[in-house]
């Protein structure tokens, strides 16, 4: 038996301790903001927070998962809307928005690392996360306005 | 002509619309004269609490159509975009064509959707006129809310919906649009109803739609287009926990159409499981004539038949003649591989069969595709099909094709639950309806100037057409017309021929279709001649444009496409073409910014889908030959433009997917099976690889409304081997650049 936390609620788990996080939070639980991009850590549309860090829950295991806090972009804002959520929504970023959780639970790990980050920072930390629609330059303006940088 | 009735607010509406709803229907293109069956497209309804409910027929997959259309019913309304609510219209053929690609949606519905708002204004208006014993003429419908300016009189407009109900619907003459100076939605800046869910992953994907008691369906299918199963061994898979049973697929017949390919799939209770459970299985192929396809073998001999006269498909002048009598001539060939779309969200579908007919979510730019294919593929009338649409993590043209929904749908039926496909990536690369392969041969006689006064183009590359019909080995009209036959230049001789080339692999339209191998051959080559003459790429591609003028195209053995519109209500006009060439040429800094070694400028300007697009790149190519886009300057003049902001991402968007192209997508076979196979060797741009600044510049215009979500990318590819010719003096004619050492 798996036990960990997802968005602040004890769950136990049962299955295949092989089965991808990503797998668990889709088909099991129903968080579906947590999208399928690629199942082989390429493109990053499947990052969640473990215990605070960006992974991508598709090469995840709930073998690994076992023990740790887990957030969504559904636990993200729950409480009060994150900063990058309102930028986001002020640049119009996303076009198809598929990819955007990911983008965003990518973005908030890198603030929380690097609270001002560098154009450098930010190519860094967003190089695994894939937007096909190309909105590569909203969301990194969107982080500068959610990192209060100068864009 | 648009006819406007009033309809049931139940039957295929659904439960779109509340109780006491007033709800009207249009049909857009009715012929003069003919009395067809009432076929309405669009809807909109005000429902007794005020909300205006708007109908989206058309599919979202990025571009904002879902948003954009209802601003422009919205704004003939005079409704507050705080009381507008939208509905996903089902697949059904009374909305004429959901067909959400060929960048038309804007095209073909804005006068239906003014002329739908504008007619429940005015009944609106009617109604608060016999409420008050006014005349109709003093009232006026503002901002959700009629008012009568004389007595200060004003009520809402879900206070007047019951009588408006019970009113006759206006007939074309009685109701009048806004004039442009009121507008109040129309060319503003809005953002998508979507902005807010997107943020929060609330927004449902065809890979998030659940039906109860579904199985997860993985399908191993023919590694090679056209291979039979010889026989498998499910034991193992069987043995996977969570997997349920196993089911075959059977193969299409000729031509394959949307048809599903075929194959073994594992059905569990999980993704994963199945994902697993298919792993496990032991199939052997009978692969067919296709398991000898290699691409390296197809390379040449496209690029072997592009020597070689083919079909003339346009003709002016005497081209044999004037290369005959030259002394300046230059040759080029140019190739561009196979390419695959890769929406973020692969195809995705759950379907139900049930008491035959089928219930399905889908993914899909084309419910009516999926009718159609799914009934055909379960022996059923289109209307026993129900396609919901799901919002589209990306289409670029792959989600026209429902074979994922033909899928869903037959497996279903042969296990008796409702079952949901998704493709894995690898599915998703191999299984794609792939962009053209393409060879071009060019060839110009110079005058002293260096302009061509003689232009041959040969293009060889595997149709579409061979979707529909297996022996297809020419071009189709579209794709012939796709910034090919219809080049705009001056040139008094001009020959395009067109090679016979057979497809080995599905091929299928991708954002920009044939205008992306054509661009990427014209625009190298006027860089090339241009180059030669020793002059200004801009001042050379304004001088070969010629005087402004309406280019009539007459192409040989076939109507000039142009995208199904007349050449008179959308001539290819060389005006506008140089509009947009002097625009990015003065906002990007042209003249000011002269090539230097490692870092210089590229243009190329293209007319596609009735838009006129200029784009300039700037490029980086570093010592060791890696190439950075710092900036990217569009120009389009798309005529009127309904939402900028949109306009503007969908722009921002086309610079990344041509650059996606142009630097490093490529799809092979080899012994008929796809090579790559994820992220990892089918590479798109990422977030430093992508331009770091695409500014998108609009021509303000009020002309008839043309393409937006395509015309950025055909330019794109082009200009970025024209600036690193200029910055490195290489001359890239095969994409993707990647392949060419740059230093």
């Amino acid at each position: 038996m798996i036990q960990l936390k997802v968005n602040g609620s004890a769950r136990k788990f049962d299955g295949d301790p092989e089965m991808p996080l990503l797998w668990y939070l889709r088909d099991v639980l129903d968080y579906t903001g947590t999208k399928f991009g690629c199942g082989a850590g390429l493109c990053g549309a499947c990052t969640v927070h473990v215990n605070g860090e960006a992974i991508r829950s598709c090469v995840t295991t709930m073998k690994d998962a076992a023990g740790k806090a887990i957030t969504t972009i559904e636990g993200l804002g729950a409480k009060q809307e994150h900063p990058l959520q309102a930028a986001w929504k002020q640049c119009n970023v996303s076009q198809c928005g598929y990819c955007q959780s990911g983008q965003i639970m990518q973005a908030a790990a890198l603030l929380k690392a690097k609270p001002k980050p560098s154009d450098a920072d930010i190519d860094s930390a967003m190089q695994g996360n894939i937007c096909r629609c190309g909105t590569y330059q909203r969301i990194r303006q969107a982080i500068k306005i959610a990192a209060e940088v100068k864009a | 002509m648009n006819r406007i009735e009033r309809v049931s607010r139940r039957g295929f509406l659904g439960t779109a619309f509340g109780a006491g709803a007033l709800v009207l229907g249009v049909q857009i293109n009715e012929a003069e004269g003919a009395t067809p069956a009432w076929m309405p497209s669009v809807y909109l309804g005000i429902e007794p609490n005020g909300t205006a409910v708007i109908v989206a027929h058309r599919s979202e997959m990025g571009t904002g159509i879902r948003t954009v259309l209802p601003m422009v019913v919205a704004d003939e309304l005079e409704a507050d975009w705080k009381k507008v609510r939208i509905e996903q219209a089902i697949g059904d053929v009374k909305y004429g064509s959901q067909n959400t690609d060929g960048s038309c949606s804007i095209r073909d519905f804005y006068d239906a959707m003014r002329a739908a708002g504008a007619t429940v204004r005015l009944m609106l208006e009617q109604s608060a006129a016999k409420k008050w014993n006014v005349p109709v003429s003093e009232c006026k419908g503002q901002n959700h809310f009629v008012v009568h300016a004389k007595s200060g009189k004003k009520a809402g407009y879900g206070e007047l919906v019951k009588v408006a109900s019970t009113l006759p619907v206006p007939k074309k003459g009685e109701w009048t649009l806004k004039p442009e100076s009121e507008f109040r939605y129309i060319g503003k800046e809005m953002p998508t109803m979507e902005q807010g869910d997107h943020t929060r992953g609330a927004g449902k994907f065809g890979i998030d739609a659940k039906m109860p008691g579904m199985l997860y369906a993985s399908i191993e299918r023919p590694p090679v287009l056209g291979a039979k199963l010889k026989s498998f061994d499910d034991a193992a898979a069987k043995q996977v926990k969570g997997v349920v049973r196993t089911a075959t697929i059977d193969a299409f017949k000729p031509p394959h159409n949307f048809q599903a390919l075929g194959g073994v799939a594992v059905l569990a209770d999980s993704t994963w499981a199945a994902a697993q459970g298919r792993k496990k299985l032991k199939v052997e192929w009978d692969l067919g004539p296709n398991g000898s396809f290699d691409s390296a073998k197809d390379k040449a001999e496209i690029m072997a038949k592009a020597m070689q006269p083919g079909k003339v498909v346009r003709n002016i002048g005497d081209v044999d003649k004037a290369f005959g009598a030259a002394t300046n001539l230059h040759e080029a060939s140019y190739y561009i591989p196979l390419l695959s779309h890769a929406p973020m969200e692969p195809p995705a579908a759950v379907a139900e069969w049930k008491d035959g007919k089928v219930v399905t979510y889908a993914a899909t730019q084309n419910p009516q595709a999926v009718q159609e294919a799914v009934a055909s593929a379960m022996g059923i009338k289109k209307e026993d099909v129900t396609c919901h649409v799901t919002l589209l993590g990306g289409g670029f043209g792959r989600k026209s094709k429902p074979d994922y929904v033909c899928e869903a749908a037959m497996l279903s039926k042969t296990v008796g639950k409702p079952v949901k496909v998704v493709f894995s990536r690898e599915d998703d690369i191999k299984f794609d309806f792939y962009h053209a392969n393409a060879g071009m041969y060019m060839k110009a006689a110079l005058d002293e100037k260096g302009r061509p006064t003689a232009w041959l183009h040969r293009s060889v590359f595997p149709s579409i057409g061979s979707t529909f019909d297996a022996t297809a080995e020419y071009g189709q009209e579209f794709e012939m017309g796709m910034g090919w036959v219809d080049l705009p230049y001056a040139i008094a001789n001009h020959r395009a021929e067109n090679g016979p080339h057979k497809n080995h692999v599905r091929i299928g339209w991708m954002r920009a279709v044939a205008h992306i191998y054509h661009a990427f051959a014209i625009h190298s080559f006027v860089d090339e001649l241009a180059a030669k003459a020793g002059r200004d790429r801009v001042e050379y591609i304004l001088d070969l444009l010629g005087p402004d003028r309406k280019v009539p195209i007459e192409p040989v053995g076939m109507k000039y496409w142009n995208n199904d519109q007349g050449q008179d209500t959308y001539p290819v006009d060389t005006a506008r073409l140089k509009r947009v060439v002097e625009l990015v040429a003065e906002k990007s800094g042209w003249a000011n910014k002269k090539p230097q070694k490692g870092r210089a400028l590229g243009i190329a300007a293209h007319r596609s889908f009735l838009s006129y697009v200029a784009a300039v790149v700037e490029v980086v190519v570093d010592d060791r030959g890696r190439v950075t886009i710092p900036r990217v300057d569009i120009a389009i003049d798309a005529g009127r433009i309904i939402n900028p902001e949109r306009a503007k991402s969908q722009l921002e968007g086309a610079a990344v997917f041509g650059t996606s192209l142009a630097m490093m997508g490529e799809i092979t076979a080899a012994d008929g099976k796809i090579v790559q196979s994820n992220f990892n060797n089918y590479p798109v741009a990422r977030m430093s690889e992508a331009p770091l600044v695409t500014h998108v510049h609009l021509v303000p215009s009020n002309a008839l409304p043309a393409g937006i979500g395509e015309p950025g990318v055909p330019p794109i590819a082009p200009a970025i081997t024209s600036a690193i010719f200029a910055a490195t003096g290489k001359r890239v004619r095969e994409l993707p650049i990647r392949k060419t050492k740059l230093v």
